[in-house]
């Protein structure tokens, strides 16, 4: 297993120094930078990245917020069948395919759909949600929540409740036990969870392209391999989600969010 | 036990890289001049609505009864862009796929590398000479160094389509989907408009240039230097703050007129045809003109069936089935003959809206074609179809 992904990576990294003839738009196996120097150059590829990169950090973040209340209910307050039945609900949108979900976003979201009617009526109707960033944002939000809620249920859930009363009992108050017993006991789970939501949406094309009227990096890697064959240069830029995930994965590592998956 | 891992891995990845080298490119070009026996299966890649088979509308079928009569099973791949028929069709070395129902910027791409293999139209099909309409007996598009390479299918332009509830005066121009301001307004389609996703589109910017702007010069839409280009793209970064979303699947489009967010862009027939059944659209021949497509069905030169891609060829090339496909998808026959049905069928639409036969209206329009260096002036420095993608990403991405 670990041959076959590691020969697919190198694979991958070794096209990215091939070229696509203009001419003959064939792919010719000679050494060149010019995919690597076309990323830096043209801005539009950096655009694209920065925002993919913004995005990814903004589901993450919206992801943990709603996750973590969600989370530590039933880790530690609910009773074991509302714990249960919570569990599941959680887990039954993956039971559905992912099209599936996505599809019932466009439709809330298109125009003159619930979401722009309810946006009107609290007064906000100047916000466009139809094929916008927002619009991507909710849909990612939604896809990734269950990942996100099970890590840190599984960390939350492993906090013996003496260490609360412990912190109780030496005076702490409930915020301060949080921040300093609670927060850093959950934080690999919270970490863990990130990963997931973070790498998913930097790889995503198909949700940008259905509820979004914009580019992401996996929208240029998809219209370079599907559109134009261009694959050397869309390799190329499969190194740059590589990176950043290589960047976050050891940091993660550093916090413990290995142990906690 | 790790760096033996590496080693295994390293040595995979040699071997497959070995194994990818052997792939040469396509002999010299067959020419089929005469059918044999069907090979049982045939496999295409067509645009939506060019291969119906009963799916869409139970009476509109003209697939089954090829099946029965040929034995060949039909598979169909769709696909939304011709730069993606042109990827498809050369997976595998040319061996998956048979054929494929291209336009004219895939046609020469195709031809020029070998992709498809020459058809001698006159043994194929004896009445070709009789039936086929003047300007499409030898276009440029499928016509090349004496050899044909295809035969000619449906042709249509890229008309402006709009949702009469919303646009209650029918657009004599296309400065409803290009600029920020109509008639001193700001113009009220903003943010309800669309176009097409795909880098070909830059000659529909082009081609409103030509009229609107006469002092760049831009006499072919898809010949454009790096002034002319560049103020298409500028043109097109101005209307991508009208647009709500790009369509490239059709249905992108059908849906979006459906839903309200899109009340005014660039359409094909087929997506009338769809998108009259639920919401009231019409559409116009903009005073600017328009650009077109005239299809043709190419076989692989590596095709695994050809025996049945040739037997498609005669199949499609039949007067009575290129009026089907007429009176389904919007789009005009290659075939004048189909005609005098066509008007029986549908009354004067069939010149009005068709301009079935007419040789001047197909001339009038601007076929999709590749964009090459060569301007046809004698100078080379026009932009590549490689320049055009780059830029649509510019456009689209930025």
């Amino acid at each position: 297993m670990l041959v076959v992904y590691l020969a697919a990576l190198v694979l991958l990294f070794v096209t990215s120094f091939w070229r696509l003839n203009p001419l003959t738009q064939f792919i010719e196996r000679t050494f060149t930078l010019q995919n690597y120097h076309q990323l830096l150059t043209e801005s539009s590829f950096r655009t694209v990245a920065i925002r993919t990169v913004g995005m990814a950090a903004a589901v993450t973040l919206t992801d943990i917020a709603l996750a973590f209340p969600v989370a530590y209910y039933a880790a530690r307050i609910a009773t074991p069948r509302v714990r249960n039945a919570l569990l599941v609900a959680v887990v039954l949108p993956l039971w559905t395919s992912y099209l599936v979900r996505v599809f019932a976003w466009k439709t809330i979201l298109e125009g003159g759909g619930p979401a722009q009617w309810l946006l009107q009526h609290i007064g906000l109707g100047g916000i466009r949600l139809t094929f916008s960033n927002w619009a991507i944002w909710i849909a990612f939000t939604y896809l990734w929540l269950p990942f996100v809620i099970l890590p840190i249920y599984a960390a939350l859930e492993r906090i013996p409740p003496s260490y609360l009363e412990a912190s109780g009992d030496l005076g702490a108050r409930a915020g301060r036990t949080f921040r300093q017993v609670v927060w850093p006991l959950a934080l690999p789970g919270v970490v863990a969870g990130s990963i997931f939501a973070f790498s998913l949406t930097l790889g995503d094309y198909i949700t940008p392209e259905l509820v979004g009227n914009t580019k992401f990096i996996g929208n240029i890697v998809s219209d370079k391999v599907g559109v134009i064959g261009d694959l050397p240069f869309a390799a190329a830029y499969c190194m740059v989600p590589v990176a950043i995930m290589a960047v976050y994965l050891f940091m993660a590592r550093r916090l413990g969010a290995f142990e906690a998956l | 036990m790790k760096r033996a891992r590496m080693v295994l891995a390293l040595g995979a990845v040699l071997a497959m890289m070995a194994t990818a080298c052997g792939k040469g490119g396509g002999g010299g070009t067959t020419i089929y001049d005469s059918v044999g026996k069907g090979e049982g299966a045939l496999k295409l890649i067509a645009w939506n609505g060019y291969t119906e088979s009963g799916e869409a509308d139970k009476t509109v079928d003209w697939v089954t009864p090829f099946e029965d009569e040929s034995g060949c099973k039909v598979s169909v791949t769709y696909a939304d862009t011709s730069p993606e028929m042109v990827t498809l069709m050369r997976q595998g070395g040319g061996k998956v796929y048979d054929g494929v129902s291209a336009s004219g910027n895939a046609t020469n791409l195709l031809i020029a590398h070998g992709d498809v293999a020459g058809i001698d139209v006159d043994k194929i099909i004896p009445d070709y000479e009789t039936i086929v309409m003047d300007s499409l007996k030898a276009p440029g598009h499928n016509k090349v160094d004496g050899g044909h390479y295809g035969v000619p299918y449906m042709w249509g332009p890229n008309f402006l389509m709009y949702n009469t509830d919303v646009v209650t005066e029918k657009p004599d121009s296309w400065d409803v989907v290009f600029e920020t301001e109509l008639n001193g307004q700001p113009n009220p389609y903003a943010g309800k408009v669309t176009a097409y996703n795909d880098a070909i589109y830059i000659a529909d910017a082009a081609l409103y240039l030509k009229a609107h702007r006469p002092e760049l010069g831009i006499d072919d839409p898809y010949e454009l230097n790096d002034d002319q280009l560049n103020a298409a793209v500028d043109l097109l970064k101005q209307q991508k703050t009208l647009v709500s979303k790009y369509w490239a699947a059709y249905t992108e489009e059908i849906d979006g007129f459906g839903s309200g967010d899109m009340v005014v862009g660039t359409a094909w027939p087929v997506n009338y045809t769809y998108a009259k059944a639920d919401t009231p659209v019409a559409f116009t021949f903009p005073s600017e003109g328009m650009t077109g497509w005239a299809d043709t069905w190419m076989m692989s030169s590596n095709a695994p069936h050809p025996n049945c891609m040739l037997k498609w060829m005669q199949w499609t090339m039949k007067p009575d089935i290129q009026l089907q496909v007429a009176e389904w998808y919007g789009a005009t026959p290659s075939i004048k003959t189909a005609c005098d049905q066509l008007r029986k069928d549908i009354g004067t639409d069939a010149d009005d809206a068709y301009h079935c036969g007419d040789d001047a209206f197909l001339g009038g329009l601007y076929l999709w074609k590749v964009p090459l260096p060569d301007c046809g002036n004698g100078k080379q420095d026009c932009a590549d179809l490689n320049t055009w993608t780059d830029k649509w990403t510019e456009i689209t991405a930025g």
